[in-house]
């Protein structure tokens, strides 16, 4: 651990500070300083207090003990309109943009001042030059992808040229192009004196770009860094208090294909989503292929056609394990042998008002939790106990809501009990989507052992990274249309990268590398 | 997932000095309180309002809940009267655990106690013993075939099921007063509109001597042993529950949405058709225009203030048949409005919403702060 120095006047200042929820120590005598123009990573594993720390940065909740400083003075940030009004800007994760609205109304909602609609169009216009984020003010935000969302986002933060600007997570949904254009306006925001907070987990990410990195640790500081004189392990270190594993994916012959999509055409029921065009994919037994591609170009729709939630006209559109499957509903899929978790996990994966054991029973027929129309729930609550451990599912036992679980335990726990019904097929979205980095490496590890027991796994993911990790063969969804599967081994990132933005034709002849499933 | 705090920036800039903040989980205390509180609520503000109206609240409050009470007879009325209001919220407490809402009781009510007492006044003296369970058995068919035709409509065209069941309500009553105006209006009345009196072979039989009540009131008892049993134990209601809670986890689990809706509109209109039987076959003796003081809408009521749990639907169905007998009684002793009790029973839904907002959300002082603590002497 190496302790940085930080100039005397730092921009902002928190001094110990500490707060307490009902069970948990969020934060535990914190300390941290900005300096003016420095971008500040701030590291650590979901649950470490990250986004605690910048609710009370930002005014959304109070410490319990401690202080802030900024520039030089004392304050207490009660609000976020305070926070704004002292210079303080916040990029959220998860973007507050009302879809029927345009960008300069988005805008106008959440600015401290009014302002004329035209000089708030200049203003947006101005603002979005000069940091190269061009967006237009009369545009209606619900065609937007989600880089034009952030940019929006962005844009709302600049207009009241704030001093400090926190971003969290903001490449979670970037592509590869679009993060590097997203770094060039932080970088150059910077050079003009701003500060800027970077939340994250990527380590690549934080070493390329920020100049301090403060890690956190279960609530606590567990160290400070130059990111760009640390490697990946080290940091990862600091970050998990132990050495990060790498994902293994040993080669191994593909066994006989068990999903098949054969032309699937399906228009979308979502007015703002996208219809398939024309997909074909085969997914073999003892393969993981993964499907990248930006969220929003048919991915709701491609899950929801194989899982049957939405059934499609052509019988055979969708064949599992050499089976028409197109019109079966999502429990007679499974009877074929089809497990999914699904992206949201409170809500579809799991009911939230119930408890875990209940949980199971949601798709947990075929392993006798109902019978002759009665839930067994003994049988239930055994089968929920059995995949709390095996997974390490951390949660007050298995009649624990499923609502009481951090996301990615939740998540573990859908995993878990997926992969403990025995899948043959097994489709996962997002499968480690705000999970910390110890539980993403276990799922992750959980589907590769799948894998090698010879299911066949569909992985769609945002998260290239995940998808180079565990994949034998990557496929990009773009549009509503579906890109050649192609081993991983080989393929590069910026390649993928392209075809998220749609350009693919005669990609499969130009990658064509032999050795097809790997 | 969900996007947390996604309106922060909205409405942190309204300075309200008191502001609703969402608990981390919802409070068990305030679940189990938010029903007692309301009743408590709803008799402070039926005190005021009898103080407002000049009379001497408690006094009032004898002639209300008091009263009607001391008496063998008062306390077989309270239970006749909660015997349809049971039996309706019990259906519709399962119907609204698995979304489907059923507003239509009292219509499905009506049409029970046509059906079976048509099958009383034209087959009774025929059936002999068999006379009160084919009367009950028709009263339920009745009340399920009416709440057919909103499910019909919910599961094939996606009707609102809320409008279809409300709207039927006002036909099944224009049937049945057409019935006892016209066909069915027994010769021998004086021209009164109603129809024959239902014979003694099908006329349910009394529970205590010196009461009304009858035998109905234990079929209730009995549907809400089965309704806990159906809801926390079968398959099916399990489903119907997943489809309550989360839609979306029931489509992603395959649990079929039509199903449910069917499930749903045949027990809670089964149910309201059995109560509207029993007051036939029970009480009236007859068919007459009237054959509900809206026990069916009432129920509403009931349920969620039993929230939706079948011992808290029984409880809650005695709560409102007294508020029943203490109008009535306020009306002859004291001289109000009959709107007295309608006013109870809305206050108490009034209280109850307003209660239930408390189990998820808190109420805070918008800037309440930790003096900040001196800085520089933390851990800095």
């Amino acid at each position: 651990m190496t302790t940085v120095s930080t100039p005397a006047s730092a921009r902002l200042a928190l001094h110990g500070i500490s707060k307490r929820y009902a069970s948990v120590i969020a934060n535990d005598r914190i300390d941290l300083k900005v300096a003016a123009g420095e971008i500040h990573a701030l590291l650590g594993e979901n649950g470490a207090g990250k986004s605690t720390l910048m609710k009370i940065v930002y005014g959304v909740t109070q410490p319990d003990e401690g202080s802030i400083e900024w520039e030089g003075a004392p304050v207490a940030i009660r609000s976020p309109a305070q926070a704004r009004r002292l210079g303080i800007g916040m990029v959220f994760q998860h973007f507050s943009i009302f879809e029927t609205l345009t960008v300069a109304e988005n805008i106008a909602l959440a600015l401290n001042e009014r302002l004329p609609a035209a000089t708030l169009a200049a203003r947006i216009d101005e603002v979005s030059q000069r940091y190269g984020l061009p967006i237009d003010p009369q545009r209606l935000t619900h065609g937007m992808s989600v880089g034009e969302r952030q940019r929006v986002e962005i844009v709302r933060c600049l207009l009241q040229s704030p001093r400090l600007l926190i971003m969290d997570e903001p490449t979670s949904v970037l592509t590869p192009q679009a993060v590097q254009v997203l770094f060039e306006t932080l970088r150059r925001l910077a050079r003009e004196g701003v500060s800027i907070l970077y939340i994250s987990h990527k380590l690549d990410e934080i070493r390329e770009l920020c100049d301090v990195a403060t890690i956190l640790r279960n609530g606590r500081v567990s160290g400070s860094a130059i990111p760009r004189e640390q490697s990946n392990t080290s940091l990862g270190r600091m970050m998990v208090g132990a050495d990060l594993k790498e994902c293994k994916l040993e080669p191994r012959p593909p066994g006989p294909i068990r999903l098949e999509l054969t032309n699937l055409s399906l228009d979308t029921e979502d007015p703002f989503g996208t219809s398939l065009r024309q997909i074909n994919l085969r997914v073999r037994g003892g393969q993981i292929v993964g499907i990248a591609g930006v969220s929003g170009n048919g991915q709701k729709e491609l899950l929801a056609a194989i899982s049957g939630e939405r059934l499609c006209t052509q019988r055979a559109a969708v064949r599992l394990c050499g089976q028409d499957a197109a019109r079966l509903n999502p429990a007679q899929r499974r009877t074929l042998g089809l497990r999914f978790v699904p992206e949201e996990r409170l809500g579809r994966g799991a009911v939230p008002g119930m408890h875990l054991a209940d949980n199971c029973v949601l798709t947990g027929a075929s392993a006798g939790l109902v019978r002759h129309g009665m839930v067994r729930r003994r049988a239930a609550r055994a089968f929920a106990r059995a995949t709390i451990a095996e997974f390490a599912v951390k949660c007050d036992g298995e009649l624990a809501p499923a609502d009481s679980l951090s996301g990615g335990n939740l998540q573990k726990f859908i995993v878990g009990r997926e992969i403990r019904l025995a899948p043959t097929v097994m489709l996962v979205a997002q499968p480690t989507w705000g999970v910390d980095v110890g539980a993403s490496l276990l799922i992750r590890q959980a589907l590769i052992e799948l894998r090698n027991a010879g299911a066949a796994v569909l992985v769609i993911s945002e998260d290239l990274d995940e998808l180079f990790a565990i994949c034998d063969c990557l496929a990009v969804l773009a549009r509503g249309r579906l890109s050649d599967a192609m081993p991983t081994a080989g393929l590069a990132a910026e390649t993928v990268g392209v075809w998220m933005t749609g350009e693919f034709q005669g990609a499969g002849a130009a990658a064509g590398v032999a050795g097809a499933g790997v | 997932m969900p996007p947390r705090g996604s309106l922060v920036p909205v409405f942190d800039q309204l300075h309200w000095p008191l502001r609703l903040e969402r608990r981390q989980k919802p409070s068990a205390a305030m679940r189990i309180c938010s029903s007692p509180l309301a009743a408590l609520a709803m008799l402070a503000t039926g005190l005021l309002v009898f103080a407002a109206l000049g009379k001497d609240p408690v006094a009032a409050f004898r002639v209300f809940f008091v009263e009607p009470l001391n008496s063998t007879y008062g306390v077989g009325e309270l239970l006749l009267k909660a015997t349809p209001l049971m039996l309706c919220a019990l259906g519709l407490a399962v119907s609204y655990r698995a979304n489907v809402w059923n507003i239509g009781a009292e219509g499905q009510l009506t049409l029970g106690a046509i059906t079976g007492g048509g099958v009383g006044l034209f087959f009774g003296p025929a059936l002999g013993h068999w006379g009160q369970p084919a009367v009950l058995s028709a009263g339920v068919l009745g009340g399920m075939a009416w709440a057919a035709i909103p499910a019909l409509l919910r599961s094939r065209f996606r009707t609102s099921e809320i409008f279809v069941s409300l709207m039927l309500v006002y036909i099944a009553q224009l049937l049945l007063s057409y019935l006892v105006h016209g066909p069915w209006r027994d010769p021998a009345g004086q021209n009164f509109p109603q129809s024959q009196p239902l014979s003694d072979s099908v006329l349910l039989p009394s529970l205590l001597q010196g009461t009304r009540v009858n035998v109905g009131f234990i079929i209730a008892l009995v549907l809400a042993l089965l309704s806990w049993w159906f809801g926390t134990t079968t398959a099916a209601g399990f489903r119907m529950r997943v489809g309550g809670l989360a839609p979306a986890a029931a489509a992603y689990a395959g649990i079929s949405e039509r199903r449910n809706i069917w499930l749903a509109m045949m027990i809670s209109g089964g149910a309201a058709g059995l109560a509207g039987v029993c007051e036939v076959a029970g009480p009236i003796g007859m068919l007459q225009p009237v054959v509900s003081p809206g026990y069916g809408f009432a129920a509403i009521i009931v349920a969620f203030v039993g929230r939706l749990h079948p011992l808290g639907v029984v409880l809650a169905s005695l709560l409102m048949s007294a508020l029943y007998l203490g109008g009535e009684s306020a009306q002859m002793e004291l001289q109000l409005p009959a709107s007295v009790s309608g006013l109870f029973q809305g206050g108490l839904l009034f209280y109850l919403l307003a209660a239930e907002l408390f189990i998820g959300f808190r109420l805070r002082r918008a800037h309440r702060l930790p003096s900040a603590a001196p800085a520089g002497g933390g851990g800095a």
